[in-house]
């Protein structure tokens, strides 16, 4: 393939525990307006966009119809939805652009956790007939990798506590951050994982703009070029696959070109501490690499939009000239079951 | 810039009913998937990516079912994405996957749609009352009613038209092996005297409920010359969107669906569809749709479809047969009908419809379309690959 694809803009709400007094749209609307003022196009002008989200936090179907309104799609535009993390909606913006269909995408996404019990509600997307009946929750799934981790000698309780205040040591510097500067490392909240281990549950947006070629030159003073970009899923079942290792995210990043060049930072979506210790291995990430300099998923964990705010921050580092080679994480599913990786890089300076 | 041409050369169907309670959601797509790849002659291992869509989660209770569906697809190990557009999903889906072999990201993709609705109650699943929103409690079809009624309004149209359309379907699933409603007694007379559901629509003038899974298998132009059978070539795709509600808006006949039709068209090399294509399989899940949708497909002059029902025009010996498959009025599993339009589209074209084959059918548009009449997929599939 020829054609060259660059995110050129960005824009995020802040993550906060409840936003009781906004809707979706609401929510949405700034974020919307941000990211299309950052390159002076109107939604008439976009050629493809693209949505994540999911009904279930809502609470309700199709959801995603009414998020439609804040982009004023009138006249119509050319337009799909993904009901997952944002990351997989620029997956397909991605594709669009390269098919020559269309020069520019809007892509989009957002979350509310607040309306109802994120750890009840998120064992709804497991096998419904063996696993979803126990209810088992995403903070106790996610002990179980974390579990592992420490049996496989790989990790211990006081490194995962280093990760999580770094975490949240980094996200001052990110006005958006839920949870920011010294934070209690807590009680257990499910052993091993303490409640400094675990991401804040919060409501959030996301934008991000896409162009191809000369466009996003236009667009953007230093575009973030999209060098690769794969995803890859695994086994549902937890009982048949490897928790401390994640081949999905290895195998996603060889066909993204990850391996090829070493990268100067990576955003994953690791939103408990002990996964991005599984992340950093599948990654091959050096100590050289400055791993979520936005303080990550542990500092700001919007449903559907930490994904995409991984490539958008990964991108905006390029974008202010302090990245030149970008790494950018999502995940979706269980204890890692989805990855996708993204390598962006910047011009040479 | 030049895409890679897209054809389709597996498709499978499970034989849908009310209630698949043999199987579960998993065994349901796996029996649709393995039937696409038996037809393209190809193994899981053939596949390089999987691109899955279903109607609203809701539906059966799972959030993301993708991820739980990843072992039964065989995607482990490769990219699966998911699309959710409301009713238009089938067909989107189809789109996003034809897009990965266009832009030759992959070679060959697995695309699949499905709902089991046996697993809940679709109609209160779309009534949910939303705060700030009038209260809809009704369904698709206490929505649609009004719509339907004011087409009636400004068309002149008599109100016969949705029963003959009823009894047309009906007839042409009786010759579709995988259609769920097989009413081998159905007559004109039943249809209409069956009971008023939501004023103008009667019972008999709705979709069913169904349970059933759709897939195809789609490649690029190398795949295609390997195809044990005749491929089915996509020479125009796209989709459109609007918002739900607004002054604007004409519900009767949507711009998204008028400007989508347009771009299919322009891609195609169609200038008169009328004239350059042969049969539509098109989104109909209440009988008045059909001659709504053939002019805002540009099959009629505004005001003028139900004549092109009444005078028999869309029957399947017609001279632009409409749903030959016996369409969404024999077969609703929500998620996937989109992608049956298409996938019988393609069938069509394929020569390999069986009983409700059409003759002549060399280019055939499937039609979706999804939410308040506001989400549009489509595609014209022809018999011989595009020129370029």
């Amino acid at each position: 393939m020829t054609r060259d694809i660059a995110v050129v803009a960005f824009a995020q709400t802040d993550v906060l525990r409840t936003t009781d007094e906004l809707s979706e749209v609401e929510m949405l609307m700034p974020v919307l307006h941000s990211v299309l003022d950052r390159t002076g196009l109107k939604t008439a002008d976009i050629g493809f966009t693209c949505s994540g989200s999911s009904d279930y936090l809502a609470g309700r179907a199709f959801s995603f119809t009414l998020a439609l309104d804040g982009v004023g799609a009138w006249p119509p535009i050319s337009e799909s939805h993904v009901e997952t993390d944002g990351a997989w909606a620029l997956y397909e913006a991605w594709t669009k652009l390269l098919t020559g269909d269309a020069d520019t995408a809007l892509v989009y996404s957002y979350g509310k956790s607040s309306p109802g019990s994120l750890r009840d509600v998120l064992t709804r997307q497991l096998d419904p007939y063996y696993v979803a009946p126990l209810w088992p929750d995403s903070v106790a799934l996610a002990a179980l990798q974390a579990q592992a981790l420490i049996d496989a000698g790989a990790t211990d309780e006081s490194a995962l506590a280093a990760i999580g205040a770094r975490s949240r040591q980094d996200a001052t510097a990110n006005p958006h951050a839920q949870l920011s500067g010294p934070v209690r490392q807590g009680d257990y909240l499910v052993r091993p994982l303490r409640t400094g281990d675990c991401p804040p549950i919060g409501d959030g947006a996301a934008a991000v703009i896409l162009a191809a070629g000369q466009r996003a030159r236009e667009l953007c003073e230093r575009p973030a070029w999209i060098r690769g970009i794969d995803h890859r899923i695994e086994a549902h079942a937890l009982g048949v696959r490897d928790l401390t290792d994640s081949p999905s995210t290895r195998l996603a990043a060889e066909k993204a070109g990850a391996f090829e060049r070493p990268v100067d930072t990576a955003e994953l979506h690791a939103p408990f501490s002990a996964q991005e210790v599984v992340l950093r291995r599948a990654l091959e990430l050096g100590d050289d690499v400055r791993v979520n300099p936005s303080g990550g998923a542990l500092a700001a964990n919007p449903m559907m939009a930490a994904g995409l705010v991984r490539i958008g921050e990964a991108a905006a580092r390029i974008h202010r000239g302090a990245s030149d080679r970008a790494l950018a994480h999502a995940t979706s599913g269980p204890c890692l079951q989805q990855n996708l990786v993204a390598v962006l890089e910047g011009e040479p300076r | 810039m030049s895409k890679e041409p897209v054809a389709v050369v597996g498709i499978g169907q499970t034989k849908h009913v009310a209630a698949r309670r043999d199987v579960s959601i998993a065994g349901l797509v796996r029996e649709a998937a393995r039937r696409a790849l038996d037809d393209a002659e190809l193994t899981w291992s053939d596949v390089d990516a999987v691109v899955i869509g279903k109607a609203p989660d809701f539906f059966e209770g799972v959030m993301m079912p993708e991820l739980y569906l990843a072992d039964a697809l065989g995607a482990v190990g490769k990219p699966m994405l998911r699309v959710h557009t409301a009713g238009s999903v089938g067909g989107s889906t189809a789109l996003v996957a034809a897009g990965l072999v266009a832009a030759r990201v992959h070679g060959t993709v697995l695309t699949l749609a499905f709902e089991k609705q046996s697993e809940s109650n679709a109609m209160w699943g779309l009534s949910l009352p939303i705060p700030f929103q009038q209260p809809l409690l009704a369904g698709a079809g206490g929505f649609f009613a009004p719509h339907v009624r004011a087409y009636m309004r400004r068309s002149g149209a008599p109100d016969t038209v949705g029963s003959l359309v009823a009894y047309k379907d009906r007839r042409n699933a009786l010759k579709n092996p995988y259609a769920h409603l097989h009413e081998h007694d159905i007559t004109l007379e039943k249809v209409q005297a069956s009971p008023m559901l939501w004023d103008p629509i009667r019972y008999s003038e709705t979709c069913p409920s169904s349970d059933g899974a759709c897939a195809m298998v789609l490649t690029d132009r190398a795949g295609a010359a390997r195809s044990p059978r005749p491929p089915a070539w996509v020479l125009g795709a796209a989709m459109r969107s609007e918002p739900t509600l607004f002054a604007g808006k004409d519900a009767v006949s949507p711009q998204a669906g008028k400007d989508c039709a347009a771009d299919v068209y322009r891609q195609a090399g169609v200038t008169d569809p009328r004239r350059d294509v042969d049969a539509v399989e098109m989104y109909v899940p209440f009988s008045w749709y059909e001659p709504m949708w053939l002019e805002n497909l540009g099959f009629a002059d505004e005001g003028e479809g139900w004549k092109l029902t009444e005078s028999g025009v869309t029957e399947l010996d017609g001279d632009l047969p409409v749903n030959m498959s016996g369409g969404v009025l024999s077969t609703n599993p929500i998620g996937a009908s989109g992608m049956i339009r298409f996938a019988e589209a393609a069938l069509q074209v394929r020569g390999q419809a069986g009983e409700h084959q059409v003759e002549r059918a060399r280019k055939v548009l499937g039609h979706a379309y999804g939410g308040g009449s506001q989400f549009f997929s489509m595609w014209l599939v022809g018999a011989r690959p595009p020129e370029s």
